[in-house]
């Protein structure tokens, strides 16, 4: 495959010159396509920035700021609910995501080894919960029978490890070569010994790309917030579901609410910048890996 | 082998620190999978929220009952098949074509730009989505901003019924188009390049090379997704329409899964009916991926499982 996705690169002997004609389509289709995903956060970004008397006079919304001003951002970060709420997203994606890494990885670990007794069943097992996945009346009756409710637990241990990740760890370790393993068996390396030196430093690029898959589902999540939690302790997600999408009115005792009142549509384009902005720093590190490590995982399995 | 004559004790205790490595994730599948499973019990019995699952008295299949004959219920399903077809017709060709125009590109670099644009969306959180829908189409949008200003008739496509179905495959399309090029990409990258030379050397232009090469090449994975979207035809995105349902009312914006939520979390407090239609969408999932995984098999495909 890689020789393959190699010689994409330039255009091979036998490919005649693209026309002209087909070349320009190419380029326009292209481009459009670009512009559709990058306006509308062009849009808000400039919405976030205009002062709010812009914002007013052209309709609740500025494509380019005359005089950009962070006042909307030094309003929420002033206090109240979205200073808050942006604490617990990054909690709950920091430890989240270590502990479903962990998890997954232990659990893939353990079954990528042959030898394991039974290990294929509780793999088998393990794929059948995919398809046949818990309701959401189930699921809730459990969270609320460990006493989970409005405690930040309710938000990572439901959903600690997915499937589709185990499913990929697993197929790249077992694609590593068994030479390793016995080589590292013969030097009188235990499980943990060959899991931490052999088995980690080679699946950083699958582990970044899980990782990166984790966390942004802890970041994006607000359903389970919404359902198990309180006012107090929603997440990023759920409370600009609240202002922005259902419209309610930022109340934050603190947070400057003359600003709230008097355009909140910059102070709610704000925060969407603010929720969007971890994915987008974290984006440019991670996607190098995306194909590789989803594919080596996926196709192997 | 000597390994495999081992007594199964000495195996267990031989592999005691990969029993220790599964427990956290065994753990989460046990309780959070298996011990919901049981929670379904509640769709036979009349729970109520305020009471502890001892004290609800087993009904039978009245809550099932009550269920087929409520028209909201089959409303929902209706609602979410439509969708989900609408999906497929208008939604499934999108990433192929894209994966398509990409694998066309010789420059390396403008392909992994344009990826790396159309990949972002794949990242951004639901509600993220429809707020910027909002903010570009709503009714004080970019769009209809830009048609008041050109003395044009404004569209009103947010809240308004009509255009609510044509609205969510416009935000799957713009959120996961991209991403769903990744495996027609792999599929196509995988196409053995002398197939493509030996077709050039015997005369084929590129149309032809497309037609004779490029699309048989990647047939079986256009079979695979198919097959599986049709497994699937019961789910269609329970976040996407969750946040957009009160906006333009049940009749346009109840599937099953808002329908449980409605029933239950949602207001309606009827946890036995909730979790009934649940069940409903378990099983009838189930049987279609068993069905579809079938018909894979028989159009001489790997399928999902084996």
């Amino acid at each position: 495959m890689s020789s393959a996705t190699l010689k994409r690169s330039g255009r091979p002997a036998w490919q005649e010159p693209a026309k002209p004609v087909t070349k320009a389509a190419k380029g326009v289709a292209l481009a459009v396509i670009c512009l559709l995903v990058l306006v509308p956060f062009l849009v808000v970004i400039s919405t976030s920035l205009a002062s709010p008397d812009e914002v007013v006079a052209n309709g609740g919304w500025v494509l380019w700021p005359q005089h950009p001003t962070f006042d909307a951002y030094r309003d929420i970060f002033r206090g109240g609910q979205v200073t808050k709420a942006i604490g617990v997203s990054i909690g709950v994606t920091l430890v989240g995501t270590l502990a479903s890494l962990v998890a997954t990885t232990l659990l893939a670990y353990a079954l990528s080894r042959p030898q394991l007794v039974g290990g294929k069943k509780i793999l088998l097992g393990i794929l059948f919960t995919f398809l046949f996945p818990p309701g959401m009346i189930p699921a809730y009756l459990v969270v609320k029978q460990l006493g989970l409710l409005d405690n930040y637990a309710a938000l990572v241990a439901p959903v600690m490890i997915n499937v589709f990740n185990l499913v990929i760890v697993r197929g790249f370790i077992q694609g590593l070569p068994e030479e390793l393993f016995e080589a590292a068996r013969l030097d009188g390396a235990g499980e943990w010994q060959v899991l931490w030196r052999v088995v980690l430093p080679l699946s950083k690029a699958v582990l970044a790309v899980i990782g990166l898959f984790y966390a942004v589902s802890y970041w994006n999540a607000w359903f389970h917030a919404s359902i198990y939690m309180s006012d107090s302790k929603f997440p990023i997600q759920q409370v600009l579901r609240m202002y922005v999408i259902q419209g309610a009115q930022l109340a934050d005792p603190s947070a400057a609410d003359a600003a709230a009142v008097s355009a909140p549509q910059t102070v709610r384009m704000a925060v969407v910048i603010i929720a969007v902005i971890p994915i987008i720093l974290v984006y440019p590190f991670v996607q190098r890996f995306f194909v590789r490590g989803v594919l080596t995982g996926a196709i192997k399995s | 082998m000597p390994r495999d004559r081992m007594p199964l004790w000495r195996k267990l205790v031989r592999d005691r620190l990969l029993w220790l490595f599964l427990v956290p994730g065994l753990a989460y599948f046990l309780i959070f999978h298996l011990g919901a499973a049981f929670g379904m019990v509640i769709a036979f019995t009349d729970y109520w929220p305020g009471i502890t699952l001892a004290e609800s008295n087993l009904v039978g299949v009245e809550t099932f009952q009550k269920m087929f004959g409520d028209a909201d219920f089959w409303h929902a399903v209706l609602n979410t098949v439509e969708i989900s077809l609408l999906q497929l017709i208008f939604y499934f060709p999108v990433p192929l074509g894209l994966a398509l125009l990409l694998h066309s590109l010789t420059s390396t670099t403008i392909k992994r730009l344009v990826q790396n644009v159309v990949y972002l969306p794949h990242f951004i959180s639901w509600v993220i989505v429809v707020a910027l829908f909002q903010q570009i189409l709503g009714g004080a949008g970019v769009v209809n901003g830009f048609l008041a200003d050109h003395g044009l008739h404004t569209v009103d496509i947010i809240g308004n019924p009509d255009a609510f179905k044509p609205l969510l495959i416009a935000q799957v399309i713009w959120k996961d188009s991209g991403w769903g090029t990744i495996i027609f990409l792999a599929a196509l990258a995988q196409v053995d390049d002398t197939l493509y030379e030996a077709s050039a050397m015997d005369g084929a232009g590129p149309w032809r090379r497309f037609w004779h090469v490029t699309l048989p090449s990647i047939r079986s994975v256009v079979v695979l997704l198919l097959v599986l979207r049709l497994g699937e035809v019961l789910s269609v995105g329970f976040e996407q329409l969750l946040l957009q349902r009160d906006a333009v009312g049940p009749a346009a914006g109840e599937i099953i899964d808002t329908y449980v939520y409605y029933k239950s979390l949602g207001g309606g407090g009827d946890f036995p009916l909730a979790a009934a239609a649940g069940i409903f969408k378990g099983v009838i999932g189930a049987i279609l991926v068993y069905a579809a995984n079938k018909v894979a098999h028989r159009l001489g495909e790997q399928g999902v499982y084996r």
